[in-house]
């Protein structure tokens, strides 16, 4: 996934269309927007980032799940099957994200793509209401697809590179 | 400057404004199972040195702790679980890459043979119990069990050697192995907390013995402990020193913020230099009541536990 943080307002569309999705319980959510202020006044710089679950290559989550409930499917994308989570928080605990949750039922809940709608052909609920569409969607192992070419043409970065985990979602800068 | 905040809102329970997902159950746990592994570890070391008779609170008589601890703290692990009834989904796989994974195998060997341990002294230990329980004598089924555990001694105790240094490096690997909270994220936490569970192991033993020699032998065994204890704390602040700014940050916590006292009072002070100093005059023939040290090295244990579960979820990456 490629967000483009110029185009982000912060409108929170993204959140709203996944906890509808996704049923997330009130209270809850799998992505949210952080709005950070850098530099001195007059000077100052907003960065607007909508996050969630990076997906990593090295997900520190999959590594110390003791059932195996958090796993990697083809394609890269991290799920945790429900009926196999013991509910310890040992993920919750790897991610320097914090992008997982206790959900309300005991099991650990976070993004997932919209792993269902993706089956279906669909884009993630969050990519697909974004009304600056600034969030793009694709494969990053096909150098032609437009995420690639994206992360090709302009400048970009990745959130907490120096945990190791080698996260997905990539922002435009 | 630099400030980042939630503008879509977000306060997720448990997890915002820091993380509080594990709670006491795994600081005691942290404590019971390395207490557990200490004490099965001077178990077996002292009866393959066939020193079972000069030292029967180590090898016989603290043993009944060690089923009891281990019992209570996979209780507490469980209480901590928010999915319990699919806990048996640990025991389906094993994970190499998990250190949880290994704890739960690790604890499913070592668990019942600290009950044959202690079954297989309870005569012995206990004549007045055994003669209550007459009506076990018709079992003889036990009686068999009994006898098996009896003439295995050895192999248990060779077996429990490497089991319960496993268990002891595991209560502090399951920290370190999270990068994500830097405070634990450091490799020396695994041999701490296994000093830190024989430490609490020795004065526990202590506490029972009833003669001076073995009060002496294990004042002497608590206090080298201790030694590498401090040695391995030092070497820990000296390693977030030198880390990178989240580790210095993550240290700040310990020293100079909100667990210093906590840290340096409870753990350092009246957990390791006090019983150290009363463990030394000890040795150099002062009078010194050594249930003092013993019982502050326990609850030195204790703190330390609870303070590094604590204070390692307030650490975290900044982006």
């Amino acid at each position: 996934m490629v967000i483009d943080t110029l185009k982000c307002v912060g409108c929170s569309d993204c959140v709203v269309a996944c906890q509808t999705e996704n049923d997330v319980p009130i209270g809850y959510c799998r992505d949210w927007v952080t709005e950070s202020v850098s530099g001195t006044y007059p000077s100052l710089d907003l960065e607007l980032k909508s996050e969630r679950c990076n997906h990593c290559d090295n997900a520190p989550c999959v590594r110390c799940c003791p059932t195996g409930a958090s796993h990697i499917v083809e394609g890269g994308i991290v799920l945790v099957t429900a009926n196999e989570c013991i509910g310890c928080g040992a993920c919750i605990e790897s991610c320097p994200y914090d992008a997982r949750y206790q959900h309300p039922d005991g099991y650990i809940d976070k993004c997932t793509f919209c792993h269902h709608r993706l089956k279906k052909g669909q884009l993630p609920a969050c990519v697909s209401v974004c009304p600056t569409k600034c969030m793009y969607f694709g494969d990053l192992d096909d150098p032609n697809s437009e995420v690639s070419q994206l992360l090709k043409s302009r400048k970009h970065k990745t959130l907490a590179p120096e945990a190791g985990t080698k996260p997905n979602v990539y922002y435009l800068t | 400057m630099e400030e980042e905040l939630f503008i879509s809102g977000r306060n997720i329970p448990n997890i915002d404004p820091s993380l509080q997902v594990w709670h006491w159950p795994i600081s005691l746990y942290l404590f019971l199972g390395g207490l557990a592994a200490g004490i099965l570890f001077f178990a077996a070391l002292f009866y393959l040195l066939g020193k079972d008779k000069e030292y029967p609170v180590a090898v016989k008589v603290a043993s009944i702790i060690p089923p009891i601890a281990l019992s209570v703290g996979l209780l507490a692990l469980v209480y901590d679980l928010t999915h319990k009834l699919y806990t048996w989904q640990l025991y389906m796989t094993v994970r190499i890459e998990s250190p949880m994974s290994w704890g739960a195998w690790v604890l499913l060997i070592v668990t019942p043979i600290s009950f044959m341990w202690t079954f297989s002294y309870y005569r012995e230990v206990y004549p007045k119990l055994e003669a209550k329980l007459q009506v076990f004598k018709r079992l003889k089924f036990l009686n068999s069990v009994e006898k098996f555990v009896i003439d295995n001694r050895k192999y248990l105790a060779i077996a429990l050697i490497p089991l319960t240094l496993v268990l002891g490096v595991y209560t502090g690997i399951l920290l370190s192995a999270f990068n994500a909270r830097p405070l634990w994220n450091n490799a020396i936490l695994g041999p701490l907390f296994l000093t830190s569970g024989l430490s609490t192991a020795a004065a526990a033993i202590i506490l029972l013995s009833k003669t001076s020699k073995e009060k002496h032998m294990f004042g002497k065994i608590d206090l080298a402990l201790i030694t590498i204890e401090l040695a391995l704390i030092v070497h820990m602040i000296m390693g977030y020193y030198a880390g990178p700014e989240v580790q210095v940050e993550a240290m700040q916590l310990l020293v100079g913020g909100e667990f210093t006292v906590m840290f340096f009072g409870f753990v350092v002070l009246l957990g390791l230099i006090v019983p150290g100093i009363l463990e030394l005059l000890d040795v150099f023939k002062y009078k010194v009541p050594v249930f003092v040290p013993a019982i502050l090295v326990l609850i030195g244990g204790i703190v330390f536990r609870f303070v590094m579960v604590e204070a390692g979820q307030l650490t975290r990456y900044l982006y």
